[in-house]
Parts: structure tokens; sequence; C-alpha cells
């Protein structure tokens, strides 16, 4: 973690040196996340837009666990967000006011659906899972649609309001609780998925992602592996819908739209999946980007949207990053980014 | 009751003309390509600029909202899908995704996002009772027209050379180019039909669902619903699935509206957990 | 002394085509054992019978004395059975030292810990390096293994295998497409699989044969055809007949 390796009882031999080597952070990684917390003071009056930024930077990197690091193609990931977004919402409302305890119970209640559905993603080839995941996702919509009488349908959820966080800090008009909270959660959970992916768990994963028929010929069961991390993914996701509820103080039936998936994806195929910071990265680039460009067509984000995917994908993304990102290559390179 | 079952079969055969193209497209190419409703709308959108415009009668907008669809289908294939051909999985879904959104918003940007209706010549309006059932006229030519349609696939896919050297295609590309046939072609005349088809679909359904720039996306599911539920071994399949996706959407929004689209969704599911090769696939 | 690996009436049916039918085969604990057979004669399919890829239609198969027909791929491997492939089935991002790493530490029960680094694990990676030293991969074990050179690569499928310290290991067809400069590193490194390992080679490379095993069984239309001594199956004019005749390198 932050603090330093402690020492080692015995010499450690070169190719453990070499592996923690690999695990070990780099100076870029200190100066992104003390640059996050540096803008609490330096933009005071962007922290509502740096909340979003947060919040969709944590729900991508949670798309990443599984994309990234055990490659299922989701379409359908926004059903988690939406169930922790909307346990958060009804909690709030129906007593359980404070923030954090709100959160990690959004987040197990999101990760208990999370395992449901791994189940379904198991079997199957790509296209399988791409609508299992996509159907899952329609299903949770059409519940929460239903249920109008509890999530308030279309018109959504009203009358959260969460107490303060801890019993402490409450949320002020400026957003700057909101984002502080949000950017702290996000924090801290990058740095279990960080801890987690740099594990034989996460080596293993990397695996079954690599050559799963292999992956299964030396010992390693793909399906509970496979279970865990969609899982783990979805407590990520429930806890990302879950902080935006709480610093909304509002949960629609948008929780859950198709769209929503859709932004991460992009978000991942922007910032570039299997680093983690690939998700935190595009949040950034995509939030920018489409607060510039709606600016300009406020109607037509929507064709920038699909713009951008066929662009990146068509020229490739590793190419066009590339192209934009020389200058900083030895610096995504430092952080683990994919060489160009 | 046999009135809605009627309906149902009529929606299911039209969403068997409109998938049919994704079904071959998927199977024979294995691309995955969800913005299949975006030449559908496409159709549709001819129509409606057709008819309401310049007055064109509506059974002569068909074939061209076919050939229009077809010719754009056409276009798309030869400058960008064909480059994605060899990619994977889940850079085909981000490419198309990317195309539906664009679609949606030039659909938006072209047409308004106002739904958009056509109004049918007299002679399709109004129904007719077959022994006791009430049959909408326009369903009986529906039904009548995508059964033609799906009579004249699976004709040309057994029949005709080029149905021949599509299904050594499907097979084995390696094999098939290596055979002397150009792949190549055969590939983008199969994509531009899938397309036209789809196109006309779109232009079939305008009256039923209606047409606003959302329908890519409201009908990528359908069709991937058809697809994947059919299986892609054959044609069969997929017009089966469409039957019954058909016929239990009509039902169930009839029966039991407060499900909703409950009902196709867990069916999907079920399907997709017990045969995730598809309900009428054979079995590998 | 119970076999190794013993198959009764053992057999794999494809519809109305049997891809492996009736075959009885004894590998003795201990023996460097060649099946050889043209091709098609189904050596892939009884492969894949025997590591549990494909269920069997008929027979049994037992692995030092206990039924394994029933059990998954991965309980094959905890009971002590590893194959190589043909063509290279690696992790193509992983360097050699995660790769045998993974294999240990599944191996080992520590393969599911989420919270531990992978480099502090060190009884498993002073075993990766012992391994990866003795297979001639020492100076290549924190490369990415799709960098390294094909015999490198072939040299680990071997690695990846014997890091699950099996008791049986199924080698099949080792030295495929090893350019020549690379082969004796690949034979040395099969030559000198430690003893106490039973080896079933699956093979087509007859000099490897040779000089490597020393029983061969014959598979010919998915049935066994002969089994003998190296000598005498090399001497059977009828195994020269269907196989040996239509080689040229022999």
């Amino acid at each position: 973690m932050l603090t330093s390796v402690p020492p080692e009882t015995r010499e450690t031999s070169a190719p453990a040196a070499f592996l923690n080597a690999k695990a070990a952070w780099r100076w870029p990684e200190y100066l992104f996340w003390l640059s996050a917390f540096a803008l609490i003071l330096l933009l005071p009056n962007r922290h509502l837009l740096m909340n979003e930024i947060a919040i969709l930077g944590l729900f991508a990197l949670s798309l990443d666990l599984i994309l990234g690091y055990a490659g299922i193609v989701s379409l359908g990931h926004a059903a988690f967000f939406g169930v922790g977004a909307y346990a958060a919402g009804l909690l709030t409302k129906y007593g359980v006011t404070e923030p954090v305890t709100g959160l990690l119970i959004s987040g197990a209640l999101a990760g208990a659906a999370g395992f449901l559905a791994s189940f379904m993603i198991l079997r199957g080839t790509d296209l399988t899972r791409l609508m299992v995941t996509l159907g899952v996702a329609l299903i949770f919509h059409e519940i929460a649609n239903r249920l109008d009488w509890i999530t308030g349908g279309t018109d959504g959820l009203l009358g959260v309001a969460p107490s303060a966080i801890l019993g402490r800090f409450e949320f002020d008009f400026t957003g700057r609780t909101a984002y502080v909270y949000s950017l702290s959660v996000t924090f801290l959970l990058f740095l279990a998925a960080r801890r987690i992916v740099n594990s034989p768990f996460g080596l293993s994963l990397k695996a079954l992602k690599d050559n799963r028929l292999r992956a299964a010929t030396i010992g390693i069961a793909p399906n509970r592996r496979l279970i865990a991390i969609y899982t783990l993914a979805a407590v990520y996701a429930g806890m990302a819908g879950a902080l935006l509820t709480q610093t909304t103080q509002f949960v629609s039936l948008e929780v859950l739209d198709f769209s929503r998936s859709a932004d991460a994806l992009l978000v991942l195929v922007i910032g570039g999946s299997g680093y983690l910071y690939g998700g935190l990265i595009g949040a950034i680039a995509f939030k920018l980007m489409k607060d510039t460009l709606s600016a300009m067509t406020p109607a037509y984000w929507i064709f920038w949207m699909g713009f951008i995917l066929v662009i990146l994908v068509l020229i490739g993304r590793d190419r066009l990053v590339a192209g934009i990102a020389r200058p900083f290559a030895p610096l995504l390179r430092l952080i683990g980014g994919r060489r160009p | 009751m046999l009135t809605i079952l009627f309906d149902g079969i009529a929606y299911g055969m039209l969403l068997f003309v409109m998938a049919a193209g994704l079904a071959v497209t998927l199977g024979l190419m294995n691309f995955v390509n969800l913005a299949h409703g975006a030449f559908a709308m496409a159709g549709g959108y001819a129509t409606v600029v057709l008819m309401t415009r310049f007055g064109v009668p509506f059974l002569a907008c068909l074939p061209l909202a076919f050939l229009f669809s077809a010719a754009l289908g056409l276009v798309f294939e030869r400058t960008l899908y064909v480059r994605m051909y060899e990619r994977s999985h889940l850079d085909q879904v981000l490419f198309s995704i990317g195309l539906v959104f664009m679609a949606i918003a030039a659909a938006d940007y072209l047409m308004g996002s106002s739904q958009q209706n056509i109004q049918l010549p007299s002679y399709l309006q109004g129904r007719i009772t077959v022994a006791g059932v009430g049959i909408g006229v326009y369903r009986l030519f529906l039904v009548v027209i995508c059964g033609l349609m799906a009579l004249g696939l699976q004709l040309i896919l057994a029949r005709t050379r080029f149905g021949s050297q599509l299904r050594a295609a499907v097979d084995d590309r390696r094999v098939a180019r290596g055979l002397g046939i150009p792949v190549g072609t055969v590939f983008a005349i199969t994509f531009a039909f899938g397309s036209g088809l789809a196109g006309l679909g779109g232009a079939l359904s305008a009256e039923i669902v209606g047409l606003d720039p959302g329908f890519p996306l409201k009908f990528m599911l359908y069709f991937l619903i058809v697809v994947t539920v059919g299986g892609t071994s054959s044609l069969t399949g997929p017009l089966l699935a469409a039957l019954l996706l058909g016929v239990a959407d009509v039902m169930g929004k009839y029966l039991v509206p407060q499900l909703g689209a409950f009902i196709i969704y867990a069916m999907m599911l079920a399907v997709l957990m017990i045969r995730p090769q598809g309900l009428f696939a054979r079995g590998r | 002394m119970t076999p190794a690996l013993q198959t009764d009436g053992l057999g794999k049916s494809f519809g109305a085509f049997k891809a492996n039918s009736e075959i009885s085969l004894t590998v003795a604990q201990g023996a460097r054992h060649a099946l050889i057979g043209p091709n098609g004669a189904g050596k892939t399919t009884f492969i894949n019978l025997l590591t549990g890829v494909l269920p069997p239609s008929a027979g049994t198969i037992h692995l030092n004395g206990e039924d394994i027909s029933r059990v998954s791929q991965q309980g094959r491997v905890r009971r002590g059975m590893a194959r190589t492939y043909q063509i290279n089935q690696l992790f193509p991002d992983l360097t050699p030292l995660e790769t045998v790493s993974l294999a240990i530490a599944e191996r080992q029960g520590t393969g599911a810990r989420f919270w531990s680094r992978v480099g502090s694990d060190s009884a498993v990676i002073d075993e990766a390096e012992a391994l990866l030293t003795r297979m001639q991969l020492g100076a290549m074990m924190t490369r990415r293994t799709n960098t390294l050179p094909y015999g490198k690569q072939r040299l680990l499928e071997i690695a990846l295998a014997m890091a699950c310290k099996p008791k049986l290991l199924l080698l099949d067809e080792p030295a495929a497409g090893v350019p020549e400069d690379e082969r004796h590193d690949v034979l040395d490194s099969v030559a000198a699989l430690p003893e106490n390992v039973t080896v079933l080679l699956i093979e087509h490379d007859m000099e490897l044969v040779f000089s490597f095993a020393d029983r061969i069984s014959v598979l010919v239309q998915g049935m066994l055809f002969a089994e003998g001594p190296v000598d005498e199956i090399a001497g059977d004019p009828r195994v020269k007949a269907v196989y040996l005749g239509e080689d040229a390198h022999v």
C-alpha cells in the first residue's frame, strides 16, 4: 500500500524483486492522487463537476475489473450501479441517513445482485455474455420502472436527504463535501483494487483472460475466479451508484439506462483498460469533452459520443493516444499503461 | 384471443425480416453488428419522406426502402465494416454502438425527435373476419409479404449458386477462398442484402411500432434475441425465434400489461442459460 | 505395482464416427512411453479423453489406481496429471516467471490469495526460479512470453506442465515447429525430465521417439494397432506398412 514494503527477514531474490517492482508505486501515481486531492482547494467552484468525474471514474474502474482483467465484455454494467443508487436512495429515505453506512449496505446489495448474475456469464460465447449482461440491466430497468410506488418510476425518487457523513461532515451547496467524500471513497476502493490485481488472484485473472483453456489445465478453476471478480466489480459499481444518489440527493431511472453502461465502455476506450488508471483518466477526459461538446451543440452530444467511439476503434486507441499523448507517454508507461 | 395470436405472428414475421440480415452477418462473418437496427430505421424514414414529401404510393415505397437501405449498407460495408471483420468482438461492439449513436443523432437532426407515422392506403386498412376471427388487413398483408420473403431467402440459400457460395464461406472462410469463391464480394452483397431487408422491415413496421430516432437502440435487443435464441446455423432457427418473440411480446402486452417487457427479457435469459448456442441450433 | 495410467476399453464417438474405440493402454510407473500414429489416427481425441476435455463414450481411465473417468480437468491436474500442447498454449502477456508461479501457487493452494503481492510468496518464487533455470529459461524469465524465441516458448510449455509437479506428464509433440538450431535445447530438456515422472509422449518425430521412449504404442484409425518395446515396433513390418512407410523422415 502507501507505506513502503516492510523489510523482509531474508534477502529478496532477483525474481521476487522483479515482481515487487512491477507492483510498486511510481511517482506519477503519487502525483495523480495528490493533484486530485489538491483540487479540493485549487478549484473551489468546480466541485460538482469533479464529484461527477470521481463517481464516473469509480464506475469505469469497476467495469475495468471485469473487462480489463477478466476479459468479460458487458453491455449492462449499469445494472449494479442502479441497484446501488436505488438502495442508497431508499435507505436514506427510510431511516438510514448516515451516508457511509448507506454506502456499505448499498455496495453489499449490489454485490449480491452481481453474485447472482455472475452465474449467467460463466457459459457461452462473447455474444451470449453480451446478451445476458444487457438483458440483466434491462430487467432491472423494467423492475425499477414497474415498482414506481417504491422507486418513483420515471419521476425519480424524491426526498433523499442524507445526514452528515459519519455524523460530522454536512453536505454543502458548493459540492465541496460531496467531492471530498466521493474522491475519498474512490481512492480507498482504488487502493483495494490495486492490491487485488497485484495479488496471485489478480495474476490468475490475467491468465484466464489470456488463455482460459491453459489456465484450466494448470489447475485454475475459472468459474470461481470469475464469480469473485464479477461480484467485486458489482460492489464497486453499486458504491459508485450510491455515491451519486447521496451527493445529488436524487435518483431516477437514468441510473439504469443503457447509455450509462455505454458511457463506462467509452470511458475505458478513451482511457485504456487493464491498468486501473484507464477508468479514472478516461472519466476526466470524457466529462471535459462532454461539457465542451454539449455546450457547442446541446442536443447532439450523443452524436459526438458515437463519433469518438467509431474513430477510436477504427484508428485504434493505441495509435491515436500515442499521437495525442506522446509528450506524456513516459508518464503513462510509469503508471503501467500499455505501451502504444 | 386468436386475433392477438395472429397479431403476434405478424409481428414475429416482421421481426424476422428485419433480423434476417443480422443472422447472416453474425453467422457468416462472426461479426457483432449492433447497428443493424439503424439500417431498418433508414428504410423507415425513407418511406416516410417518400410518402409525405413526394407522394409516392406506399407499395412503391417498399422496394425503394429496400434499395435505399441496401445501398447504404453496401457503402458502409465497403468503407467501414470491412476493416472490422478481423477485430475482436469488443472492438466490433464498440464500433457498432458508436454507429448507433451517430445514427440516432443524425435521425434526430434530419427528421426531428417526434414520432413519425405513415398513412396506409385505404385498401390495407380495416379488418376482415375469417372463420370468426377478426384479422387486420395490414397484419395479413405483413404475414403474406414476410412469409414470401422468408421462403425466398430459404430458396436463395438452398438452391442458387450464390447461396452455396455463401454457405461454403460460412463453413470455412479460408477454404472457400481457396476454392476461388470471392469471399469479399459475397460478404458485401450479403451485407447489403441484409441491410436492404432490414430497411424493408423498417418501412413495413413504421405503421405498427412508429418511427423515432431511438428505433435502432429499442430494436437492437429484439434483433439480438432473434439471432441468439434462434442460433445462427440456419434461417429456420431465427424464424421460429422471431415468431416466438413476436407472439410472446404481443400476448404479454395484451394479457399482462403490468409485466411489460419483463416476460421477453426473462425468457431470453432462461434460454441463454439453458442453451447458450441458441434454442434451435444444432448441437455442436 | 499399480500402473501410472491405465485405460480400459476407452472410446469416443461423434455421432456415427468413432474417433477412439476400445483403447486399453497401460503405462507403467516411471515409464517413457510413446504413442505414435498417422495423422487422423485419433491421438488428439485420446489426449482430450485422458485430460478430461471430452467425456468418454465408453470405458474407464485409472490414474495411479484411481478411477478418474468422471473427474474434472482441474481435478485431474490436482491428482497429478499434466500436459503440454502441440501448439503453444501459453499466456502471451505474462512473463515465464509469472506463468510458472501461477501453476505452483495453484498447486500449493495459495493461488486465490487476493491480499498479498505475487512477489511476496518466497516459497513459490524460489521454486519457480529453480524450475525455470533447470529448463534453460533462467535468463529470460522476466521477459514477456510472446517476445521469447519459439524454442524457448516450447520449453516454457514443458516447464509449465512440470510446475504442476505431475506424476504423469503428457507431452504432445514437444518439438513440433521448433527451428533446427533450437531443437537440441528441447530434446535435452525432454531427456532430462526427472525419472520419477511417468511420461507419455505423443509424437510424430521418429528420431525423438526412438531416442526417448522405451515402449511404443501405435494408434491407427482410433484403435490400438500394436504395442511393444522400441526394437520390436521398429522392426514390425505391419507398423512399417501403415505408418513408418508413409513417413519420409524415418
